[in-house]
């Protein structure tokens, strides 16, 4: 038995990377969740608006190098995330104005919305593709590690290493950042609170005269940034690729739907709710019990439950469970 | 505009409309023939006859029962599959090495779910039932762990450099085609049983996860169809071209008429494969227009309409629903089938959504969802469409760079070219959502 390096090979394989994997999927499922909430529709383009956003932000982070221009530390894409937000909130906006608005007028039925935005879908992805091409871009600089699994051994003494990436250190923060400012801004400023008020029941709003254009406005720029962010920090801690950031949109959607669609708290739950499922079903076991058993008793396969390659299907089995025996999701969203 | 002025405008002169988009359609692949070559024009024609039947299924889920499905690329795939099961050659030995092992694994997973949903239906409500099912649950999964996985793994180190797989039955590769259609409807069944009863975005959302899972089984479970090692050299249903160019009597003729012998046997396989296709599109077509012009087909347009409606009509809805989903993903399932036949491999790693579930959509919808034929015009149009846009934006991107010197950004624009695809399906989408949402062909 050997309970100190069990729960250090625990902390580094499972806790650390699902705690920062889980804050990106938290991020992306607040702005899936807004845009339900708001607008009342699932976004299927919002996997690559984060796509889009993300690419802007390597951009940036490309020409701040160039320029000579670093953050310390800290990786450059975090300068040129605020300059990734700005043009990705205008893409939104005028996608808004051109596509969405007239389906908003017309009051089509939430259906036809999701359709609408596979097509954006379609446009976003090329454009992304165009401009970036689809080969895997790394992009994070700046410090790799908070602490290495060499420096943890020789300050516990202990067998495992715990290895923190700089980068799991910048999604946590930046990702508390931003979800302290989000309910900042919907608890506390008037935007916030007519937003919340057009979200819960729109024709009561609309009669105490909250501007539905205004609303709908500022919750596109919301969507641009938590998708941004997202983005940018998914990016920083794998990679970026196009098309892995359009495969995040079902555990976002799950994240989003057990959490409750519609509701900001149940996003965040859900994303981590996910995150770690994913993470400790696809985990091998073995290092861990091995520490746990007894002497000569170590367990002979890996005991992974499930191969990494099934991640999707953990968040799929997930969502059907809290679909079928808890519609409405953890934090009570919306279900019709 | 509203649809009452277009359906009155559109009455008399329906037919001719009809024949008029067919025709410009034809002239499209014509055009493509005598200006590129036939060979490709056949290559997409074939493709666009699949393209078609893969469109009738979806438009058999949203456009007859308004089921807002996107798992078809699944239903391909399984359709795949099923060409790899029935037509592929036996792997000697395989079967005795872990072939039961496998099968009995597969049935005690099956078996527990089956008690666990058992136990859930007939346990009183409580903490009792939740521990119950879930303990059944986790004992079933180990089970089937415990059974499954030495014979997955004497099956897969057989052979692994050409085989690794149970193999195939050997049968002729027609009856793959329906054999996919089974398949895929079985998947449908169980998929249909679990989230039908969902809300429409909740559907899409499950069922776009669906089809990912099936894809990850076919990329993973190497003992199945070798994973991303790829099924090569299928057998065919049609003859091969080194056959024909070694067949004497064939080479006699193509002298006699004076064509070249090489070109030829490779457009006489491709006109014997469209004949096939021709063939299961027509028989589908026919099926489906007698479905819907039958009391059942009513009954789903009114489903579709007024949900609660009908139900207060005493239909009853979700069993509809199921049946139409069943159905519709049985003919996705025979067309994935007819593509593999047609490639002769199965490749998992080519599956992808954007190409097999949205693709397929934009062809609904910009045919006219309700409408088979329309499903048939939007599969041929927007499949040359998907395969013209590349040279056309290459050749577009010539003519934008044609002033400019060589450097960064004229190559990056050359290189993009290839990338004008999505860009055009998402705005051909959007326009025909925006300014003729019924399509090309409106529902009658």
């Amino acid at each position: 038995m050997d309970i100190l390096n069990a729960l250090v090979a625990f902390l580094n394989f499972v806790f650390v990377p699902g705690l920062a994997y889980g804050a990106q999927l938290a991020l992306g499922a607040l702005g899936a969740t807004l845009i339900y909430g708001i607008l009342r529709f699932s976004n299927f383009a919002h996997g690559d608006t984060m796509a889009f956003g993300t690419m802007v932000v390597i951009l940036f982070t490309w020409g701040l190098q160039s320029l000579g221009i670093s953050f310390g530390p800290l990786p450059t894409a975090l300068l040129a995330l605020p300059l990734g937000i700005a043009v990705t909130a205008v893409l939104l906006l005028a996608t808004d104005r051109v596509v969405y608005r007239y389906y908003r007028r017309v009051k089509a039925p939430p259906v036809i919305l999701v359709m609408v935005s596979l097509g954006v879908m379609f446009i976003m992805n090329g454009v992304t593709r165009f401009i970036i091409g689809v080969e895997d871009i790394g992009f994070a600089d700046g410090a790799r590690f908070i602490i290495t699994a060499g420096e943890f051994k020789t300050m516990t003494g202990l067998q495992e290493g715990l290895a923190i990436k700089a980068t799991q250190g910048v999604t946590l923060g930046v990702a508390v950042i931003a979800v302290a400012a989000l309910f900042w801004f919907l608890q506390k400023t008037r935007t916030g609170k007519s937003m919340r008020a057009f979200a819960d029941n729109e024709d009561l709003a609309l009669l105490s005269g909250i501007n539905p254009d205004r609303v709908v406005a500022v919750t596109w720029i919301l969507a641009a940034a938590l998708a941004t962010t997202a983005g940018t920090l998914y990016g920083l801690d794998k990679s970026f690729k196009a098309f892995t950031y359009f495969q995040l949109l079902l555990p976002i959607f799950a994240a989003a739907i057990v959490g409750g669609l519609g509701s900001p708290l149940g996003a965040i739950a859900g994303g981590f709710v996910i995150a770690f499922s994913e993470v400790t079903v696809t985990y091998a076991w073995k290092k861990v019990v091995g520490y746990l058993a007894a002497e000569g008793n170590a367990p002979e396969g890996l005991l992974q439950l499930m191969s990494t390659d099934y991640k999707f299907a953990v968040s799929f089995a997930i969502l059907i469970i809290v679909l079928l025996f808890m519609p409405t999701g953890l934090f009570k969203g919306k279900s019709a | 505009m509203s649809g009452a002025q277009m359906t009155q405008a559109e009455t008399p002169s329906g037919i001719g409309r009809t024949l008029l988009l067919f025709g410009a359609v034809a002239l499209l692949f014509v055009l493509t023939g005598i200006f590129q070559s036939w060979n490709l024009a056949l290559n997409i024609l074939n493709m666009a006859l699949i393209s078609s039947i893969m469109a009738l299924g979806v438009n058999m889920q949203w456009g007859y029962a308004g089921l807002f499905s996107v798992g078809t690329m699944g239903f391909v795939a399984l359709g795949g599959l099923a060409v790899v099961l029935i037509s592929a050659e036996p792997v000697p030995g395989a079967w005795a090495l872990g072939g039961p092992g496998i099968v009995a694994g597969l049935a005690l997973g099956a078996a527990a779910i089956a008690v666990a949903i058992f136990a859930y239906r007939h346990l009183p409500k409580g903490k009792l039932r939740g521990f119950a099912v879930a303990g059944i649950l986790i004992a079933g999964f180990f089970a089937y762990r415990a059974v499954f996985d030495p014979s997955v793994l004497a099956v897969e180190t057989n052979d692994p450099a050409t085989a690794g797989n149970l193999g195939g039955l050997g049968l002729p590769s027609l009856l793959a085609w329906p054999a996919g259609g089974l398949l895929a409807a079985a998947a449908a069944w169980a998929i249909g049983k679990t989230a039908l009863g969902l809300r429409s975005d909740y559907l899409a959302i499950a069922t776009l996860g669906i089809a990912e899972i099936i894809i990850a089984v076919l990329k993973n479970e190497d003992w199945l169809a070798r994973g991303v090692k790829n099924v090569i050299s299928l057998p065919r249903p049609v003859p091969y071209e080194v056959d024909m160019q070694k067949s004497a009597s064939f080479l006699d003729w193509a002298n006699r008429y004076g064509f070249d012998p090489t070109t030829t046997s490779s457009i006489i396989v491709k006109l014997c494969y469209a004949g096939l296709f021709v063939v299961v599109l027509l028989a589908i077509i026919w099926l489906s227009e007698a479905a819907l012009k039958s009391p059942w087909g009513r009954m789903m347009r009114a489903i579709r309409d007024n949900e609660v409606a009908a139900e207060a009509m005493g239909k009853d809805v979700t069993r509809r629903h199921l049946q139409v989903f069943i159905l519709g993903s049985a003919v996705i399932g025979i067309a994935g089938a007819m593509m593999t036949t047609m490639d002769s491999q199965l490749t998992p790693g080519t599956y992808q959504p954007l190409r097999f579930t949205f693709l397929i959509w934009v062809m609904v919808i910009v045919g006219g969802s309700g409408n088979n034929w329309g499903s048939v015009l939007g599969g041929f149009l927007i499949w040359w469409l998907w395969v013209m846009v590349e040279p056309i934006g290459l050749w577009l991107m010539n003519v934008i760079t044609y002033g400019m010197g060589d450097g960064w950004l004229k190559s990056h624009l050359l290189e993009s070219a290839a990338h004008m695809r999505l860009l055009t399906m998402g705005l051909v989408l959007l326009l025909v959502l925006r300014f003729s949402p019924r399509g090309l062909m409106p529902e009658k």
